[in-house]
């Protein structure tokens, strides 16, 4: 038995060189193979990917340049009238027609963008600024204070929002200014929600109590550190308020509340549409496809910033 | 059950005394009042009028008065239509208001849950595909674009629906499906992502496990399991569709409560717009509530919070 296990391994002839250390190089084991992405990089990454996404966030890009370069592709103004043409159906001098007043619907469309978008934009804006700053303050105080706070909301949002911004609009009257501050001071109450609710879990994370130790104050521990680690919910909320926004206005317009003519808005140019659409249907045709591809194009980004934002989807 | 019963209840009382106090704030906080706009009225006929409503009294008093009225039923004068209360408004339009309501609740909540439950059955699938866009696309459309589009189409091109009048079952169509189309999108895009959650359960499976057919896992596993969440959602689409209600009514020429909300407002009608608000206020917090209680019997994990 000894005697053949010598022969094998003389037959062998095993010597180091046929070897090679692999993998086991200290050195390396910090080494990080992949490029590091912030949590920014990351999601865009992944929302490029999303083919939808993308072709929603380029005909946004498009409906807003659009808004403003569109009113002055053609020679008249949102307001100009054009008496030889009156209730004009599309054509090569009129893009989309005019109205019964002889307006050019295709520069009231883009101004109208204008007005709509400016209005979603704005209200959005305060509904954040409003939202975040309620519910960062409603969880990371937590206890009584939370609990009080967020029985108002439901206390408040018990009826659509909808009619509280109708019953302001009555008080404040007709306008512009009055349709911002209407949807403004009414609609945070989702994005507070959605902030107290991620403030609940981050406060409990070890950076919190490390700037608590540091001794910075509330105020600075809820904007400086609990709301940039919640900007994405708050951006996937806020892709859906935008044309909630938009959606609003139109349906004041139908109320009678809506902005004050000649200004155009879509929710006007669609309410005005309505009025004429069993004699003259494109009337209606132009604004209601616009909102409704604006809409279309807000809620596909929403849905795909929220796949990409989310870490829990994170592999 | 008593205890989570009670605090929803003690909870919708205060969420309407809210509602109604800030509304009569708002109401009596707008410059001037409903005659001032009206051609001169004399100071003797003015004060008459004054006295009828009530308007000659500190505020607080017209509040108090207002919170006792509410309290007997009793929503007050109208100040646009002479002699026509607030509540005999109401009387004629609910029912119009409600039965539409309720049509295109029954619709959403059927059509809903039906889409939602084979996209959530056959994931990835061809009919999966199809909801999620037509859920998109229901959310995306305002419903007043549908309203429009459906009129054109069905009541003018193809005269399938009457446009004018109202009145026969017909006429209930094509408002019933404007008004629902939206939230069916919403119920089946949840009812769909519903469905997954309970598939992913260990439950399912132990129900597989057992030899159960795969009919007897949907209906008695998954479905109904799937089912509960969108209890919650029927309350948002209720108020939902209230809302739709004021523009649907119009278009469609419904003589609706909706519709004398929206004519008040043009008028400047407060008594008829306050007592609207806390009528919609009402109903809504009473649906609210009934909902929450039936939550609470069919989820006992709700009433433990």
């Amino acid at each position: 038995m000894s005697e053949v296990k010598t022969e094998q391994v003389e037959e062998l002839k095993l010597n180091e060189d046929m070897f090679q250390r692999i993998g086991k190089d200290e050195k390396d084991y910090d080494k990080i193979v992949r490029p590091s992405l912030t949590y920014w990089a990351d999601a865009w990454r992944r929302l490029k990917e999303n083919k939808l996404a993308i072709m929603s966030l380029i005909i946004l890009i498009v409906v807003v340049v659009m808004a403003f370069i569109g009113p002055f592709m053609r020679p008249w103004a949102y307001d100009d009238q054009d008496f030889t043409a009156i209730n004009k159906a599309p054509d090569s001098v009129h893009w989309f027609g005019t109205d019964d007043l002889g307006r050019d619907i295709f520069v009231r469309c883009w101004d109208g963008a204008k007005i709509s978008l400016f209005v979603a934009l704005i209200s959005t804006i305060i509904n954040v600024t409003i939202g975040v700053i309620y519910g960062g303050i409603s969880g990371y105080v937590g206890g009584r204070t939370d609990l009080i706070m967020m029985r108002i909301i439901e206390i408040i949002y018990s009826i659509p929002v909808l009619l509280w911004v109708i019953l302001l609009m009555v008080v404040l009257g007709q306008g512009l200014g009055t349709i911002i501050l209407a949807i403004s001071i009414t609609g945070w109450g989702g994005m507070a929600r959605i902030v107290r609710g991620q403030v609940l879990q981050l406060k409990q994370m070890e950076f919190v109590l490390a700037a608590q130790t540091l001794g910075a104050d509330t105020s600075r521990i809820i904007l400086k550190h609990l709301v940039p680690n919640a900007m994405g919910p708050i951006i996937i909320n806020l892709t859906f308020q935008v044309p909630g926004a938009i959606f609003t206005e139109a349906m004041l317009s139908y109320i009678g509340l809506g902005i004050p003519e000649p200004t155009a808005s879509w929710g006007t140019l669609a309410e005005k549409g309505t009025k004429m659409l069993l004699i003259h249907p494109y009337q209606l045709l132009y604004p209601a496809l616009l909102i409704s591809i604006t809409m279309l194009a807000f809620n596909i980004l929403g849905d795909g910033l929220r796949d990409s934002l989310d870490p829990r989807l994170r592999q | 059950m008593l205890k989570y019963t009670f605090k929803r209840a003690l909870m919708a009382i205060l969420t309407i005394w809210v509602v109604v106090t800030i509304t009569f704030f708002l109401m009596n906080s707008i410059p001037g009042d409903p005659f001032t706009d009206q051609k001169k009225i004399p100071p003797e006929i003015m004060e008459k009028l004054e006295k009828k409503y009530g308007l000659d009294q500190p505020l607080v008093v017209q509040y108090g008065r207002y919170l006792k009225n509410i309290l007997k039923g009793d929503l007050g004068d109208s100040m646009k239509y002479k002699n026509r209360s607030v509540n005999t408004i109401i009387e004629e339009g609910f029912p119009v208001s409600f039965k539409v309501g309720m049509l295109a609740i029954i619709f959403a909540a059927v059509v809903g849950i039906t889409f939602g439950t084979i996209a959530g059955l056959n994931r990835a699938k061809f009919f999966d595909f199809l909801v999620i866009i037509l859920a998109v696309i229901g959310v995306s459309v305002p419903s007043f674009v549908f309203a429009a589009l459906f009129q054109y189409v069905f009541g003018v091109k193809l005269k399938w629906f009457p446009v004018a009048r109202w009145g026969t079952p017909a006429h209930y169509v094509m408002p019933v499906l404007a008004l629902g189309i939206g939230y069916v999108a919403y119920i089946a895009r949840m009812m769909r992502t519903s469905m997954l959650d309970v598939l992913n359960q260990d439950y399912i499976r132990t129900a597989r496990a057992k030899g159960l057919s795969s009919t007897q896992v949907t209906w008695r596993h998954t479905i109904r399991n799937a089912i509960l969440p969108i209890v919650t959602i029927l309350g948002v689409s209720i108020a939902g569709i209230i809302v739709g209600s004021f523009v649907i009514e119009n278009i469609f020429a419904i003589p609706g409560i909706g519709k004398h909300f929206v004519q008040s407002i043009t008028h400047q009608d407060y008594t008829l717009i306050m007592g609207t608000t806390v009528f919609y206020a009402v109903i809504l917090v009473v649906m609210m509530f009934l909902i929450d209680i039936f939550y609470g019997i069919v989820d006992p994990r709700i009433r433990l919070e």
